[in-house]
């Protein structure tokens, strides 16, 4: 150096980045991504953390887009899902869950006022996919396999689509406009779905249809009986038929006393229903305690806000002409219930039985390889894929919980299934991440913020109409709603690694790129893992 | 409680937010921001004080649009940023003498109104500020200091107050609060420490200079920083920000703890963070989630003679009744929350 230095200066003056203080690390951050409890949770395997990201920002059609890359129907689910994912909800543990249901119907209605639609597929594959039920797991398969660019052919016994949601669900809890909107948006795909075509047997209908493969749906449509003594002026019905009947132009003649005898969330359907057809009293006759019940407590909650009553540790023993014969129960130390041997009457227009349903079979006799128990057809919980090779079956005819998400789930993974079958493949999921757990949240950063009630139908208009109880979110709210998630296990890119580490070690990689670690800087102090709101970043021991 | 539309998920709690518009951003969420201190300083694991400086200067430099130039006091933050030939300052920088941080800012002050008076100027666009530790300004630089508010020099005072003298030893300094172990104070006796029930806090005694702006802000709550270094460069004359940043070291505490600390410091009510101008409080900091101090206290090995058996219940319930005294002298509680 020739420069002319001041007095008693001799070195010019350098930066501190030659200093690389990365040596020093012992430990050093990396980014993770973490299964969060929602997604875990979903029946149908929604990317709930993911669409509601973008709802965050205001995106509404990306959120919608987002979503139904794996289920189809958010207007539905937002009406009829019960919504397990926010009983995981971290926030839960914070103030209240995120109200994922409600955000979802917010999508799906306004999917539907902006008539957005799916996209046909790219390609068509050459391949037919016979689908027999076009109820939520039929048509969830029909969609997926659709836009995978199959040829898809949709059988349905009933003169309508829709299943169970329709004849099954009644109006108050999903209106028929709503359910007819996101079944036609299927068929606009191109899906084919020939109703009143009851399939009689399956290998015959594929060999007519030429399918390459068939998804079976039938679901579970015959309502289950038990022996009551009955007299001749006894009116006993049962649940399915009651509620398929709502459908007709015959109302189900119930009378102004009508008895329901079951504990799930058909009883208080139906218990729900005759309130509504005018019935003065709806009791549900049942077993055991609330407690015990298998229905959805806020659907127990609803029902006895409209007037249903409810006689628990109760069954019926006898319809005779002076009314029913109840016999009170007892739990035992097992929880079961027992006969106490002391009775009542109760005075009932009608019984309605509501005791679960049982599964037609009839189309798969002859078929090899088929293997039933319990009155379901047994398949491969990996792919749904039954013992007979190419013929696959979901939704409330194979052993699994029984509810329209279920089904839409095993629509969805059946689908991809059959897609790798046809190709003589084997479909591999990827790989789970790790759970995000509460305990992994830094929970501070997080806005206070208690969850929006949804708006409901006054008890009186409820009762007396069929108009539907639960309302929806306005923009603001939903939007409100959606910013209450807290990315539980993925970054957000709220900027605290990049701002939080004292010797500017973490690179902003600029929006949607996330961040990355200048190694030959950090000095693995681990202040940004401390402060990540979300815990999405770990520390990893180096190797020394 | 109704939020409107303006929520942000994180609110501002968070350095950034993707929903805020642009110029509503924090200055260290953008990718240009100065960072005024720069990479490969020698500073600890986890040091409190380089985050300050970092974020108090870019925030700074931003109000001044780049033109600033700082005095610095001996401390912590001269020794690791710029051991001779090589600094991590990225702006022009002058470290004179342990206690004379103040003085020198005011000369600098002085020197700039000169130039801009012969160049017809009404005022130097170019702003000063003068920083230190705690030991520089409490202790040391305390007459300088004083002198500085006295005259209303137009100069920003950064007090990086990590409670010790941290680069020879962690001795005490005027700023050690009570019952804290440092290298001079043992904890030995039966009142070990710095006396309780009075002391130097220099914030109330820079307010009681009535000069135009003091306030106080953590590491913990970075929007607050940047707001307060934004207010204080928005004003003319002499002004105070004292900045609380827990030391790993001095403090025993874990690195990844910085900020935890800082946060907890506040949420006690130990260290009360306000704003006060011409010598009134104007605004104060609500604490959110109120905590009991020994939160705070546990994880610093500083403390550890409080804890265990027999421990010292004694300090700890006056520690506790010193962040009571902050709580209701400062009003630092909401009324719903206070009842």
């Amino acid at each position: 150096m020739t420069m002319r230095k001041p007095f008693a200066i001799t070195l010019d003056v350098g930066s501190s980045l030659a200093n690389h203080t990365g040596s020093w690390r012992t430990s050093r951050p990396v980014y993770v991504d973490r299964l969060p409890p929602c997604n875990a949770q979903c029946p149908a395997g929604e990317d709930i953390q993911g669409w509601l990201y973008h709802a965050e920002g205001g995106d509404y059609e990306a959120a919608w887009r987002h979503l139904t890359r794996e289920n189809p129907f958010p207007a539905i689910m937002g009406r009829v899902c019960y919504h397990s994912c926010e009983g995981a909800c971290n926030r839960g543990k914070l103030d209240a869950a995120v109200g994922i249901n409600s955000v979802e119907r917010f999508l799906g209605d306004q999917a539907l006022a902006s008539g957005w639609r799916f996209d046909p597929p790219a390609t068509e594959s050459g391949k037919h996919v016979l689908v027999v039920g076009a109820g939520p797991s039929g048509m969830s398969a029909a969609y997926h396999l659709r836009r995978l660019g199959h040829r898809v052919t949709v059988l349905e016994a009933g003169p309508m689509t829709g299943g169970m949601m329709r004849f099954g669900i009644p109006k108050y809890r999903l209106p028929r406009d709503v359910l007819d909107a996101e079944m036609q948006r299927i068929v606009a795909m191109g899906v084919e779905v020939k109703l009143n075509h009851k399939v009689s047997n399956i290998a015959h209908a594929m060999t007519e249809h030429r399918a390459d493969a068939a998804f079976l749906a039938v679901g579970a449509h015959i309502g289950k009986r038990t022996f009551i003594p009955a007299g001749d002026s006894a009116r006993v019905l049962d649940a399915v038929s009651v509620l398929r009947s709502m459908e007709g132009e015959d109302k189900p003649m119930l009378g102004r006393r009508v008895v329901v005898y079951g504990g799930g969330n058909t009883a208080i359907d139906v218990a729900r229903t005759a309130k509504r057809l005018g019935a003065t009293e709806a009791i549900i006759v049942y077993r055991r305690t609330r407690e015990k019940m298998p229905a959805h407590d806020f659907e127990v909650e609803e029902a006895l806000q409209e007037g249903v009553m409810v006689k628990w540790l109760s069954t019926i023993k006898k319809a005779g002409d002076e009314g029913l014969t109840i016999e009170k129960m007892r739990l035992d130390e097992k929880g079961n219930p027992q006969p106490t041997g002391e009775f009542e009457t109760l005075e009932a227009d009608s019984v309605v039985l509501a005791l679960g349903q049982d599964v037609d079979l009839s189309l798969l006799e002859g078929v090899e390889g088929l293997e039933v128990r319990d009155g379901v057809v047994q398949v491969d919980p990996e792919t749904m894929m039954t013992g007979h090779p190419g013929l696959f079956a979901g939704g409330d005819m194979v052993p699994a919980q029984r509810n329209v998400t279920v089904a839409v789930g095993h629509g969805k993974k059946a689908a991809r299934h059959i897609d790798a079958w046809l190709r003589g493949q084997r479909h591999e999921a990827p790989a789970k991440h790790a759970p995000a757990t509460f305990e992994r949240l830094n929970p501070w950063y997080y806005t206070d913020a208690p969850h929006i009630v949804r708006p409901q139908l006054e008890v009186a208009r409820r009762v007396s109409s069929f108009d539907e109880v639960q309302g929806g979110l306005t923009e603001d709210n939903a939007l409100f709603e959606a910013r209450r998630c807290l990315s539980c296990g993925n970054c957000f890119e709220c900027d605290n690694c990049y701002g939080v580490c004292p010797d500017n070690a973490v690179i902003k990689l600029g929006a949607g790129k996330r961040f990355a670690i200048n190694l030959d800087y950090c000095k693995g102090c681990g202040v940004c893992a401390a402060e990540c709101p979300c815990g999405a970043i770990e520390m990893v021991a180096e190797e020394i | 409680m109704h939020q409107p539309i303006k929520f942000y998920q994180t609110g501002t709690f968070t350095v950034g937010n993707r929903l805020l518009a642009p110029d509503l951003r924090s200055v260290q969420s953008s990718p240009d921001r100065s960072n005024a201190l720069n990479s490969g300083h020698r500073a600890c694991q986890g040091c409190g004080e380089a985050l300050g400086a970092r974020y108090a200067v870019d925030a700074a430099l931003r109000a001044a649009d780049g033109q600033l130039i700082a005095a610095n006091a001996t401390g912590c933050l001269e020794v690791f940023s710029t051991p001779y030939p090589e600094t991590s300052w990225q702006l022009p920088w002058i470290h004179s003498l342990f206690g004379n941080a103040a003085a020198v800012g005011t000369g600098i002050a002085a020197a700039l109104k000169v130039k801009a008076i012969k160049a017809g100027q009404a005022r130097s666009p170019v702003r000063v500020i003068a920083q230190g530790g705690d030991g520089g300004t409490t202790d040391i630089g305390f007459g300088c200091l004083s002198g500085m508010f006295e005259r209303n020099d137009d100069v920003l005072y950064i007090c990086y107050d990590n409670e010790a003298y941290m680069n020879t030893g962690v001795q005490r300094s005027s700023a050690t609060p009570p019952a804290a172990r440092t290298a001079t104070t043992m904890p030995v006796g039966a009142e070990p420490g710095a006396a309780f029930d009075q002391g130097k806090d220099l914030p109330q005694i820079a307010m009681a200079h009535e000069i135009p702006y003091v306030a106080t802000a953590t590491v913990a709550d970075l929007r607050d920083l940047e707001a307060k270094v934004e207010r204080a460069m928005s004003i003319r004359g002499a002004r105070y920000l004292h900045v609380l940043v827990p030391c790993p070291l001095g403090w025993g505490a874990a690195s990844h703890d910085t900020i935890r600390l800082a946060r907890l410091a506040r949420e006690t009510g130990l260290f009360p963070v306000f704003e006060g101008e011409h010598g009134e409080v104007v605004s104060v900091s609500k604490i959110r989630n109120r905590v009991p101090v020994d939160e705070y206290l546990r994880p610093q090995k500083r403390f550890a003679h409080l804890f265990g058996s027999p421990g010292r219940p004694d300090m700890l319930e006056r520690i506790q009744a010193r962040a009571d005294r902050n709580i209701r002298r400062f009003g630092l509680l909401d009324a719903e929350a206070a009842s």
